[in-house]
């Protein structure tokens, strides 16, 4: 919403300076966005006097001026505008000023041989208007060195605000000014809008055809009649405000509906009267109805839309734009002026159908004042009397004006229980009488009626705000909250909170880079991870790319990594930690913790190093991090089951799946498989794990913080080592197991320190070394004890696997 | 009889001038050994008279203790050489680089840092962290925070949505983390203090906008809490988060639906050169938006409004994380460029707490 200080001024008698209304604005809650200050762009521009005007001697349309310009010596112009001669006045520009028509600062020149030392300028070089047709000329008292812009009135800064949808009444200047008055910036004028009675009966009639619920589409319409007007370009004040917001002037008609829409916020329309056919009617419009509406372009309607129409069809699209057939023109002489009331969920629904923004719709839906229906068209008849003559007539007036809001029981201790802020009763009854409220009541408990344009307050809570935004916010003061209990403060993150931070930091520890990727992706990346359902996909997505909810993470992070790779740099380890959503069902959104490392990006070092490396990472790499993961997340592993084969996105013979048994799978670890690499459009090496961290396991509540204590052998461990032939498809982890479990008591632990096949052991057979460590507890072991646990391993090995040792 | 003094000085030289621990070996096993020359020196102690073995005993004791001194000596000096000789012969090239370790290379998301920066200031507060669903209800994410069907406001919010069900019923992406606040409201009785961070989504991409983006908004309900109280929160946050002493903070009346009365705040701060300072300056930054909790919504959620009152604000995390630690764009945040997330993002160690402070 844009208004000049001057507009203001019309229903505001203030002194107050342009930084004291845009402060004040921004404090009561009409934001200011933006002053143009016109006074200071054009300072340079003075009003000056053409002593002489005589010929250019080298150029025919030139001539050479010698301009008062009030300072001094006469100054010498070269002038092209034809209607520069002696002794007028205009509008001189020095050296030095920026010309804002042309974009240019202006320089001292020669042109065709003689010195210019500035310029006379025109309304368009001053951005005033498109009239470029000669320069300005100033009447004969016009004030010599005067700035031009006080002269003209320029002076005057336009102000544009942001409206909130609550305060519709502030979509007017008169609003405005009603608002400031209340914060104590001057005094409303409110000049009495005199009714006119009119000289005849209006002889076009408006019927609704809007039956039942319908009836609010419409609540009232008011018409009348001025006949014997004069149409054609409005006054010069009534240009210039339209022209100061933005608005190109049309013709008085129009003109004053657009005023009367801004002042008052009071969208009105005009029809020509002659190109009106028999009486108007209300009604929504008909599957297939068009109307070629005043922005030149040609809707197509649906009964959604609620259109006024006369004998011949559509004239006006209700609320929203008027038609061209009935539009009014230099030559209307008898004009229809319309000023009703419309729902504003319908014109707000239909706007957006039709895609029209205009002044008129965006006022509609926020909620016009109801009882200005009657007076709005009075003030606008008068103004169109005064401007374009003619006589008016009676007004005819259909439908019912709503009632006005709901009077509301307030008890004045509600606004210090809201805000803490004590205020004299005097001060707050002051706040709402000026902003049009009426308190009645006396006491701690009065009844306040808001205003018929204030629809947006129903309730206490409201009041509250109207009377702090008026007494200033910067009142209340700032109060310590005190904690619930005095005392130090209870953790507050859940397990899985905990585990989600938990997570980040750990796998930023082990060398990943933590990346944020879209929670939607593509309908086939979603196929592929498994999601993909319909009630999983966007209806209206930003893109095509990013239409389905990721059932997985790692889709977004292999586009990321091919992303970082197709940049230059092929060795990236990434992670994620977030939703996942599995159904769209609260229960259905799922916390991940997914990783991944592509090229060389292992955990020791990423690249060619001259101490070795380069190797590409491999799903170890993965496992790794998972298991690394989960230790972190002090999930107890000795449950864990990794069993070989994972999801379809990896490759089969290089994944496992992490389960706490068949029922309680966590996630995957492996080689992305070739197939997935290839509809991502992606390339490998690349190996990745995800978790689900829902699935884990809860740690379990124990009574106390107690660890469980501490027991240490006196006697030293020992290790024995053992090569072990076996087939290639035996799995190493079951050995290891099966080792374990020979003697549990004894054998603390079991690695796997040598893995060979080739030569020296025959094909389709592996090597594995285990090297297992014995824990004497009691004493220390003899070497026939040990020989024997050892015994009883190759025994065991050779009776489950058919393994032999290595020679 | 030798001539003491010439076997002094015969041996000395001969221990001066071996050249390794070996030649040293050979001259005292010729002067000290069985049959050296100093031991047979020794052992004509044994024939002498009392008289001359008072006069010769201390030369030749004398004469061995020297010798054994500089046979010691003179191997600890081979010694030390030899261990020289093998040090500079083991010199590395220490300015040969090293792999930069896990620690050095893995990131923190400034996201997820700035997450658990507010988690830290609130947590010591007593505020919990409140977390729902991505994917909600219309009635949650609009209905039950007082946006009338068809109000400008619901327009306003860009919002993603998925095909209606057989009820004609469509559920929507959050425009924004204020459905945690209704399904806290309906889940617990006051007193109530959360913070809701997460993730929203708003049909809107340009430089300041993107489809998806992560919000932060709290929550206070009991018998008392008031405007007083929305601005010392709100004023210690920014202390406490910007990591500054003070802070000017402007409250501006506004609107939301579910919030009366409603306000913007914005934050004075300096823009020199294009950094954004706070606690310094005459701009004003807008940097969030707040409110009582409206009547309405406390109905909706089952609280009295007679009784339970109470606030909440919200604002945006990458926008504060970009104010914070001056990235100039957003989109980046979502792009997975690895040079930009290792500039911009945290240590792993990094962790934010009041005691060592957010950030270091």
């Amino acid at each position: 919403m844009k208004f000049t200080t001057s507009w203001l001024k019309e229903h505001l008698d203030t002194d107050a300076s342009v930084a004291e209304i845009a402060e004040t604005l921004t404090r009561i809650g009409l934001e200011v966005e933006a002053i143009e200050d016109r006074a200071a762009a054009l300072a340079a521009f003075t009003i000056a006097y053409v002593i002489e005007a005589k010929q250019h001697p080298n150029a025919d349309r030139l001539r050479v001026c010698m301009v008062d310009t009030g300072a001094g010596e006469p100054v010498q112009v070269v002038c092209g505008a034809p209607n520069a001669r002696t002794g007028m006045k205009g509008v001189f520009s020095p050296p030095g000023s920026y010309i804002p028509g042309k974009k240019i600062t202006l320089g001292k020149g020669v042109i065709r041989g003689v010195e210019s030392n500035g310029m006379l300028v025109s309304e368009a070089e001053l951005e005033l208007s498109e009239d470029h047709d000669g320069i300005i000329e100033l009447p004969a008292d016009a004030p010599v060195g005067q700035p031009y812009a006080t002269y003209a009135g320029l002076d005057d800064a336009v102000i544009e605000i942001a409206v909130t949808p609550n305060r519709a009444d502030a979509l007017g200047v008169a609003g405005i000014a009603r608002d400031l008055a209340a914060a104590g910036l001057g005094k409303l004028k409110n000049a009495p809008i005199q009714p006119i009675s009119g000289s005849f009966p209006c002889p076009v009639k408006v019927t609704f055809d809007l039956a039942g619920d319908d009836k609010k589409l419409c609540p009232a319409f008011a018409l009348r009649l001025v006949r014997g007007v004069k149409n054609g370009p409005s006054p010069d004040w009534l240009q210039a405000r339209l022209r100061a917001v933005g608005l190109r002037p049309i013709n008085a008609l129009v003109d004053i509906t657009n005023f009367m829409t801004l002042d008052r916020n009071r969208p009105l329309h005009v029809f020509d009267a002659a190109k009106v056919q028999g009486n108007l009617t209300v009604r929504r419009a008909k599957e297939g109805e068009t109307i070629l509406a005043l922005d030149g372009k040609t809707y197509a309607l649906t009964d959604e839309q609620v259109v006024i129409a006369d004998e011949h069809g559509v004239e006006s699209l209700a609320g929203i734009m008027g038609g061209e057939a009935s539009g009014s023109s230099e030559t209307t002489t008898d004009v229809l002026i319309e000023s009703a009331l419309w729902d504003p969920l319908n014109i707000a629904r239909s706007g957006r159908a039709l895609g029209i923004n205009s002044d008129a719709r965006y006022r509609f839906e926020r909620g016009v004042d109801p009882d200005f229906a009657r007076p709005g068209l009075d003030l606008a008849t008068a103004m169109v009397i005064e401007l374009c003559g003619g006589e008016a007539s009676e007004m005819e007036f259909v439908g019912d004006l709503p009632e006005s809001p709901a009077a509301i029981d307030f008890p004045w201790s509600e606004v210090e229980r809201l805000t803490g802020l004590d205020l004299p009763q005097a001060e707050m009854k002051q706040a709402l009488t000026s902003l049009g409220f009426d308190v009645s009541g006396e006491g701690e408990r009065v009844t306040v009626a808001p205003p018929s344009w204030r629809a947006d307050v129903g309730g206490k809570a409201d009041l509250v705000e109207e009377i702090v935004r008026i007494a200033g916010l910067d009142r209340v003061a700032s109060t310590p909250l005190p904690r619930i209990k005095g005392e130090v403060v209870k953790p507050v993150l859940t397990v899985l909170q905990k585990r989600t931070r938990t997570a980040k930091r750990t796998l930023a520890a082990r060398g990943l880079v933590e990346a944020v990727t879209w929670s939607f992706i593509s309908h086939d990346q979603a196929k592929l991870f498994g999601g993909g359902s319909p009630k999983l996909a966007l209806a209206n997505p930003i893109a095509a790319d990013l239409s389905d909810m990721r059932p997985s993470l790692l889709p977004g992070l292999i586009r990321a990594a091919q992303g970082n790779a197709d940049r230059g740099f092929p060795d990236v380890a990434l992670f994620e930690v977030g939703q996942i959503f599995l159904s769209d069902e609260p229960e259905g959104q799922l916390v991940a913790a997914t990783g991944l490392r592509r090229g060389t990006a292992r955990l020791e070092g990423t690249g060619r190093h001259w101490d070795g490396g380069a190797n590409n990472v491999d799903i170890f790499d993965a496992k790794a991090d998972v298991l690394g993961l989960l230790s972190a997340l002090g999930v107890p592993t000795g449950g864990l089951q990794v069993v070989a084969g994972g999801p379809a996105w990896a490759h089969p013979g290089r994944s496992a799946t992490l389960q706490f048994g068949p029922k309680g799978v966590i996630g995957a670890f492996g080689e992305v498989h070739p197939k997935i690499l290839k509809a991502l459009d992606a390339k490998g090496p690349l190996v990745a794990f995800e978790i689900h961290l829902d699935a884990l396991p809860l740690p379990k509540a124990k009574p106390t913080k107690v660890k469980a204590k501490l027991v240490l052998s006196d006697f030293q461990p020992v290790t024995r080592d053992f090569a072990f032939i076996v087939d290639k498809a035996v799995a190493a982890g079951d050995m290891m197991k099966t080792a374990q479990g020979t003697d549990r008591a004894l054998i603390a632990n079991v690695g796997v320190f040598d893995l060979y096949e080739g030569a020296g052991v025959e094909a389709g057979k592996k090597s594995v070394a285990l090297a297992v460590t014995l824990q004497p507890v009691e004493k220390t072991l003899t070497e026939a004890e040990i020989e024997a646990v050892g015994a009883k391993i190759v025994a065991e090995m050779a009776k489950r696997y058919g393994a032999t040792l290595r020679g | 009889m030798t001539d003491i003094a010439a076997l002094e000085r015969d041996t000395l030289a001969a221990i001066a001038a071996a050249a390794d621990e070996a030649a040293v070996e050979d001259v005292r096993i010729a002067a000290l050994g069985k049959s050296g020359s100093v031991s047979a020196l020794l052992k004509t102690l044994g024939g002498m008279t009392p008289d001359e073995r008072k006069e010769k005993g201390p030369q030749i004791n004398g004469l061995r203790d020297r010798v054994q001194t500089a046979i010691a000596a003179r191997k600890e000096a081979l010694g030390e050489a030899a261990l020289e000789a093998r040090l500079a012969s083991e010199r590395l090239d220490v300015s040969l680089p090293v792999q930069d370790g896990p620690e050095a290379r893995g990131r923190i998301h400034p996201i997820s840092q700035v997450i658990d920066e507010i988690t830290a200031i609130f947590g010591d507060m007593g505020f919990a962290i409140a977390e729902g669903p991505d994917v909600e209800t219309d009635d949650l994410n609009f209905t039950k925070l007082n946006f009338p069907v068809g109000h400008p406001a619901r327009e306003m919010h860009d919002t993603f949505f998925f095909a209606p069900d057989e009820n004609g019923e469509r559920k929507l992406l959050r425009t924004h983390t204020s459905p945690v606040q209704v399904r806290t409201m309906l889940a617990q009785q006051p007193p109530i203090r959360v913070i809701c961070p997460g993730r929203t989504y708003r049909n809107d991409s340009d430089q300041t906008h993107t489809p998806m983006f992560h919000q932060v908004e709290g929550l206070v309900i009991d018998k008392s809490a008031n405007l007083g109280h929305l601005k010392w929160i709100l004023e210690e946050f920014c202390k406490s988060f910007f990591e500054i002493d003070d802070v000017k903070m402007r409250f501006r009346p506004s609107f939301f639906p579910f919030t009366e009365p409603s306000m913007e705040v914005d934050i004075q701060c300096s823009r020199k050169g294009g950094e954004i300072r706070f606690g310094e300056g005459d701009d004003w930054l807008e940097i969030l938006g707040c409110g009582m909790v409206h009547p309405n919504v406390l109905r909706n959620c089952g609280l009295d409004p007679d009784v339970y009152q109470g606030f909440a604000w919200g604002m945006g995390i990458d926008r504060i994380a970009m104010l914070k630690y001056g990235m100039p764009d957003l989109r980046p945040f979502f792009e997975a460029d690895v040079r930009w997330l290792s500039h911009y993002g945290f240590r792993p160690l990094d962790l934010p707490t009041l005691t060592g402070g957010l950030s270091s």
